[in-house]
Formats: structure tokens, sequence, C-alpha cells
């Protein structure tokens, strides 16, 4: 080993594909630096769409592929584009990605498309991939803002489905469509209604956003 | 009648904020205090009056299937409703730049209460929100505007409230991990749980 080094000592050891640093990036925004706990941000869709487990995973996966590829897309782009109209580029782009993903759910999950109708639409108003644009994909390279944009969408979620989880088994009394009650023998199981409206969101989001600041620790001032 | 069923409806029963989440990034981030929750409040309902219309034109004579016919009979084909999202969005942009310079020409003093806010909104979901649920809905121009008009007040409305009652919270005691965003959370639950009673009113 110490021959191979001394035999190119000015090529800097190249950065493992997951090194200690990069695999930050996407374990912050699981717990520490969650989007949606911490950094508030998120939070119109992470509440929409929660009623039912289904729509809430399309729904991620849908932000995870937006986040990744723009913040991707505006790294490459970052020496190019002018200061001033930044937020115009990263508009389009974050449009476009987002139409994509419209048209493949129109195609091939028309009943995904018409339950989640217009939130797809909202996710380009996103505050996350904003945010990771601005903070993130403009000062840094093309690969770690990718993982960047993973780790984000990762936090994100993982809140919202633990959301949806809560509001389907009390609302409902299913997981992903799967009547769980029934299914052990209790029949007399009552759905709670408040669950359901959009007030439960609210309830159960500060109920676990609580529970995760209580564990971090993390206090607002 | 239908026109004011519409506007009490856009603005209490399918309130922005309580009933469809819309625009809850800001409706959290600038409720802190009520002089700026009303200085954004204000620049929401301006430019969502705006837009809406703005974005019904567009999707009336561009975007929906046969929409260009004026422009021909061979066009009479053409949908562009796939390009909504890009247009709807690069409007809105364009719209708030362009009611930014004008407040800035013709009143500076407004300008120096919203200035701040109003880069923010382009990126508001509110205000998108509206524009694509109008396009749904299949809206005539009154009812679009109207709606528009209706969605940014029922904002104004539920940022001022609750700024006001964020003020009055600095004052109590909070546990540690609730406070800020957990606590607001419960009491935009709470709001919204009142703002619930509306529904079913009609005129």
């Amino acid at each position: 080993m110490s021959t191979e080094t001394l035999e190119m000592p000015v090529a800097k050891p190249k950065e493992a594909l997951l090194s200690k640093r990069r695999k930050k990036f996407i374990t912050d925004p699981l717990n520490d630096d969650n989007p949606i706990t911490i950094q508030v941000l998120g939070i119109c869709s992470a509440l929409a769409v929660t009623t039912q487990m289904k729509p809430t995973m399309v729904m991620a996966i849908s932000v995870i592929f937006v986040l990744v590829f723009s913040n991707l897309l505006i790294s490459v782009m970052r020496n190019l584009i002018p200061g001033r109209v930044r937020i115009i580029v990263q508009l389009a782009v974050v449009a476009t990605l987002v139409t994509l993903v419209n048209e493949v759910l129109k195609a091939y999950a028309f009943d995904m498309y018409k339950e989640l109708s217009v939130f797809i639409g909202l996710i380009i108003t996103n505050c996350i991939v904003m945010g990771r644009l601005e903070a993130f994909a403009l000062n840094n390279k093309p690969y770690d803002s990718a993982l960047d944009g993973l780790g984000s969408g990762l936090g994100y979620s993982w809140i919202i489905l633990a959301v949806a989880f809560f509001r389907e088994i009390w609302g409902s009394g299913k997981v992903f469509g799967y009547p769980v009650f029934e299914a052990i023998g209790m029949d007399d199981f009552q759905a709670n209604g408040l669950m359901v409206s959009p007030v439960g969101a609210f309830i159960v989001l500060g109920i676990i956003i609580w529970v995760q600041r209580t564990k971090t620790g993390y206090v607002e001032h | 009648m239908d026109l004011i069923n519409l506007g009490i409806k856009s603005i209490f029963i399918e309130n922005m904020v309580f009933a469809y989440f819309l625009g809850m990034c800001s409706f959290l981030a600038v409720s802190k205090k009520v002089s700026t929750a009303f200085g954004l409040g204000l620049a929401v309902v301006f430019v969502l009056s705006i837009t809406v219309p703005m974005n019904w034109l567009l999707n009336e004579y561009i975007l929906n299937e046969g929409a260009l016919t004026w422009l021909g009979p061979k066009f009479a084909t053409i949908d562009l409703t796939f390009l909504r999202f890009i247009m709807f969005i690069a409007i809105i942009a364009a719209m708030v730049q362009l009611v930014e310079m004008m407040i800035e020409k013709f009143s500076p003093s407004l300008y120096g209460s919203l200035g701040i806010f109003l880069p923010l909104i382009a990126v508001n979901c509110a205000i998108l929100g509206s524009s694509l649920f109008m396009a749904q809905r299949d809206y005539t121009i009154a009812e679009a505007s109207v709606f528009g008009f209706g969605s940014g007040f029922g904002f104004f409305l539920a940022i001022i409230a609750l700024a006001a009652i964020r003020e009055k919270l600095k004052y109590s005691n909070v546990p540690d991990g609730l406070k800020g965003l957990g606590i607001t959370m419960f009491i935009t639950g709470l709001m919204g749980l009142a703002f619930m009673s509306f529904m079913g009113i009609s005129i």
C-alpha cells in the first residue's frame, strides 16, 4: 500500500462513493435535520395527501424523484445560471420534472392520478425542492447534490408515511387498504372521522413533531 | 347569487389553509407577528386576484383542447394541457415580478411594507393551487375572479388569526419539544375545527 501512494503523490485520493461525509447527506435529514419536523418545509403536501397509505407512497416516490433529479440538473448547470434569474430557471426545471411525473401517473396509474389531483402539480411549489436547490445544489457538485436530494426526500417520506399510517388505521381501520381490525377479529372497530378530516392531520403531525423533537432534544426559540 | 355562494365557500368552507393545507409554509413561517402577517396576507390577496383570471385566459385560449381554434381550423385538435404546470408557474412568477415593479413605482410606502414578501409569493402553493383548482373545476371567468379573491381573502383571515394567537402564546409555558412548530400545528388544527362549522352554509 505504501509504495502505491508514493508513486502518485500529487493526485488526491479519490473519495469513496459513499464516504462518511456523503453518508451524512443521507442520514442527517432522516432525523436531526428533518425537512418537515425541524426545517418546517413542505408541510402542505405532508398533510393533504395523507388520509391513506397508498397515495402517500406514490407522493413520496414522486417527491424523491423530483428532488434527486432537480438537484442533479441544477447542480450540473450551477455555473451557467446567472444569479438574478435563478428562481425562474429552477422553477422551469422543477416544473418540467413534475410534468413528467404527472404524465407517467396519468398513463400508468390513472386512479392515483385522480386521487392526488392538484397535489402532484403542487410539488413544484413544495418548499423542500426549492429550499434544497437554493441551499445546496447551487454550491455543490452533482453527485453530492443528488445524494442530498435523496436524503431530504427520504426524510420527508418517512414523516408523511408515519402520518398516513396513523390517519388510516384510526380513520378507517386499514393499512394500505387492508382491513387490519377485521383480520384480527375486532369487528366492532369504530372508525374515527376526525382522523380523516383535515383537523386529524394537524394533530397527528403535531404529536409526531413533539415526539421527534423530544427525542432529538431540538428546541425552537 | 351563485357567485356570492362561491365567494363564501372559498373564504370559509373550503379555506385554502384549513381545508386544503395550501400555503402552509409561509402560513407557519410568517405568522409570528400580526403586522408582518398582515403584509403577507395582503400581498397574497392581491396576487391571487390577478393571477387566477390571468391563468383562466391562458387556459381558455391556449392550453385546453380545441382552445387554439381562433388561430384557424387546423389547430382545433391541438391539446396542450400537459404544459399547464410550466405555463401557470411562468405566469405567476412573471406577474409577481410585474406587480412588484408596479407597486414600487406607484406606492413606495406599500412596497416598503410588502417588499420582502412579494418575491416569496411566487413559490407559495396557495397561488399555484388556486390556479390548478380553477382549471380542474371548469370555472367561468367571473367565477374564476371571485374564486381567486375569495381564496386569497381566506388565507388573509387565517394567517392574521394565527399570528394574533401566536403573539399571545409567547407568554404561556409550552413543553420544550412542543415549542414553535408543534404547538402551532395543534392550534391550526383547532382553528380548522372551528372553520368546519361553516360547512353547509349557503345563501
